[in-house]
């Protein structure tokens, strides 16, 4: 597909998956060759991105660094149980309507098929994410954590997505310009239906590796010490190798790293470490788990690798 | 991964049924979207295909190192480790458990009890007989049974408002109908929250000692499955854990046990009950699956691992769940105590205790779930 000479939605300058991965470096995200590459094949075929990974790999992130590359404001519609159409794609302002109605008689003289066709205009309807998407071009749809909704939900999202179009019977089709960028995620709770993800590209987010990490950490927090970014990542990494009900996410580093700073500490030791576990920990049997390993020694081991 | 050269759309095509052999359901439109995204990046990279191919062709993380694999043997140096793969799948469960008799004390019980309920019909006594000891004819006519039953999770209220005729008002459609009476104030119109079936888990212990029960369990897994009115997934605990809910929803029940078998990695020996639950709670229960659900552990309990292990991984299995349902084959045997070492540690955390050996364990099992009844 191609709009206006440029391939898909691409912004212009980028025409491969290592310009996208600097480009989105530049706004602060650090993105591994598989998701740069995901992420540029979603745009340039363009293709809603499906998303699946560990809660805090940088999932719900990606969505606002290629809004912020694009310049394109990002419309998120989280994703809960029982969510419908009225709450997601649109709902008419009644009041208003009422109201609107209301003034009218009392004004007088009101013609009965012009006031019916203000009262269903286009002006008391109120756009929910999805349809909101469609209006504004460009834009990226943020639909998150999609495995919280049920079925009917995605039967709806399904044809969104496929065709980029709403019908509000009243009013008429509403047609996206240009199709919004969609990043879709899922922390799997449950499989999403095959018919959704035909649709989409799929991408497993892995956790990054240690440098990337620092890098990571760094960007987010820039008021931290490069020694401190270091140990951190280390530490991070030693306790995803250790037996936990939830390893941290970078979420959880970046987290971490804001908490040390925030108490004015220039490196990892065992005393700060223990008063701000609750930033990377947030199970009981975690923390004790991590009490245990002796964090001191963690951090000894983070602090000679870093 | 050495430099290799891409040679266009056959050797896509070729690659998608390595794919499929392997058992990625690269589905043609898949192959057609990667054939989009190849000639988006450089095809001449084995990198970009390999991305460009498996952002397109894979769908779930479980196919993601079955994809890398096939991508190894079919653009790699090494076109052997395919075959053994293969080799690796070859069914070890037994589809059908021949006419072989269960083993110990069941069997006494059972012939009484055939005597007692002679003159009650066929069916009937077919209901109560434990699956192991059944002939193969008796045996059909339970598979027959087995795809008839129904299983429903306990309801549970939903979010979601359906029009009622009591209840709260609903705003929306009360102004929506006093608009189209002109502005006229209407009768309120009325709304109330539905209630819908909690999701059901079902993990089959599929190890050795379960062996018998296998196929009986597996074909109750895909009844509930196909023509249970709630969301149903089934997960496998043999030596690992494997998610099966996709290979036991096949519409015929003997094509779904045969995807099944095939899914499952080399099957028997010990089960270490606690560290397969522990994995499941990792990777699924804690994420969601198991929130709010009804949980049914169908095993005999016999841990080869850690029995505190076990106590620990079901004490918060509970804590997610809505309910945990241990059915045990081996609990309708004269004289059982549960005094296998898992067992014992598992059942505090149980709700509800049941056994699972006939057709009647297995309705009662699912009136049990369905919150018809309790244990």
């Amino acid at each position: 597909m191609t709009v206006e000479g440029r391939r898909g939605l691409l912004p212009e300058g980028i025409a491969s998956p290592a310009d996208l991965g600097r480009a989105l470096a530049e706004q602060g995200y650090l993105a591994d060759t598989g998701t740069a590459t995901a992420a540029y094949l979603s745009l340039a075929l363009p293709r809603p991105l499906f998303l699946e990974g560990e809660a805090g790999v940088g999932k719900t992130s990606l969505a606002h660094a290629l809004s912020g590359l694009l310049g394109a404001p990002l419309l998120r519609l989280q994703c809960y149980e029982g969510i419908d159409a009225s709450q997601a794609l649109y709902d008419w302002d009644f009041p208003r309507q009422l109201l609107h109605l209301r003034a009218a008689e009392a004004a007088g003289g009101a013609n009965a098929e012009t006031l019916e066709g203000e009262v269903w205009s286009r002006r008391f309807l109120l756009a929910r994410p999805l349809l909101a998407a469609l209006e504004t071009s460009p834009s990226v749809l943020l639909v998150d954590e999609v495995d919280r909704a049920d079925d009917e939900f995605e039967a709806f999202l399904l044809e969104v997505l496929s065709d980029y179009t709403v019908t509000v019977p009243e009013l008429g089709t509403v047609r996206a310009e240009i199709p919004p960028a969609v990043v879709v995620t899922s922390n799997r709770t449950r499989e999403v239906h095959d018919a959704l993800k035909r649709r989409c590209l799929y991408h497993w987010v892995e956790h990054p590796d240690f440098a990337r990490e620092v890098a990571i950490v760094r960007a987010r927090v820039p008021e931290a010490s490069e020694r401190l970014c270091r140990q951190v990542a280390a530490a991070v990494q030693a306790m995803r190798g250790e037996d936990l009900l939830k390893p941290p996410g970078v979420a959880e580093s970046i987290d971490w790293t804001q908490a040390l700073v925030a108490l004015g500490a220039e490196q990892l030791d065992a005393d700060t470490a223990t008063a701000t576990l609750g930033a990377v920990l947030k199970y009981r049997e975690d923390q004790e788990h991590a009490r245990r390993l002796d964090v001191g020694a963690l951090i000894a081991l983070a602090v000679a690798g870093g | 991964m050495a430099e290799h050269r891409y040679d266009g759309v056959d050797s896509l095509v070729g690659f998608a049924k390595t794919l499929r052999a392997a058992g990625v359901a690269a589905s043609p439109d898949r192959v057609h979207a990667a054939l989009q995204a190849v000639s988006e990046l450089d095809p001449s990279r084995v990198q970009d295909v390999y991305w460009a191919g498996r952002v397109t062709l894979c769908g779930t993380a479980d196919e993601l190192a079955r994809y890398d694999r096939a991508f190894q043997a079919y653009f790699g140096d090494r076109p052997g480790s395919l075959v053994r793969r293969q080799r690796l799948l070859e069914p070890r469960l037994r589809v059908v458990a021949g006419s072989g008799p269960g083993d110990d004390a069941s069997e006494s019980e059972d012939g009484t009890q055939e005597r007692a309920s002679a003159a009650a019909s066929d069916v009937e006594q077919l209901r109560h007989r434990d699956v192991t000891t059944l002939t193969p004819q008796e045996r059909a006519d339970l598979h027959r049974l087995l795809a008839r039953m129904r299983l429903s999770g306990e309801l549970r209220r939903t979010r979601r408002r359906r029009p009622s005729a009591r209840g709260e008002i609903d705003p929306g459609r009360t102004v929506r109908a006093t608009l189209r009476a002109g502005g006229e104030p209407a009768r309120p119109v009325r709304r109330r929250t539905s209630s819908r079936p909690r999701r059901v888990v079902l993990l089959l212990d599929v190890s050795g000692s379960m062996d018998v029960y296998a196929d009986a369990l597996l074909r109750f897994a895909h009844a509930a499955v196909r023509r249970g009115g709630a969301p149903t997934e089934v997960f496998a605990l043999g030596t690992r854990l494997t998610r099966v809910t996709r290979e036991v929803s096949h519409s015929d029940p003997d094509r779904a046990m045969a995807a099944v078998v095939a899914a499952l990695p080399d099957a028997g020996g010990g089960t270490r009950l606690g560290l397969l639950l522990k994995e499941f709670l990792n990777t699924w229960g804690q994420r969601g699956t198991a929130r709010g659900a009804v949980v049914v552990v169908m095993s005999d309990g016999w841990e080869r691992g850690d029995a505190v292990l076990l106590g620990e991984q079901v004490a918060r299995l509970r804590r997610l769940a809505h309910r945990v349902v241990w059915a045990n084959p081996r609990k309708a045997a004269p004289g059982f105590a549960p005094v296998a070492a898992g067992m014992a540690a598992a059942l505090p955390y149980v709700d509800d205790f049941v056994e699972g050996h006939s057709l009647a364990a297995l309705e009662h099992l699912a009136d049990v779930v369905g919150g018809v009844r309790r244990a």
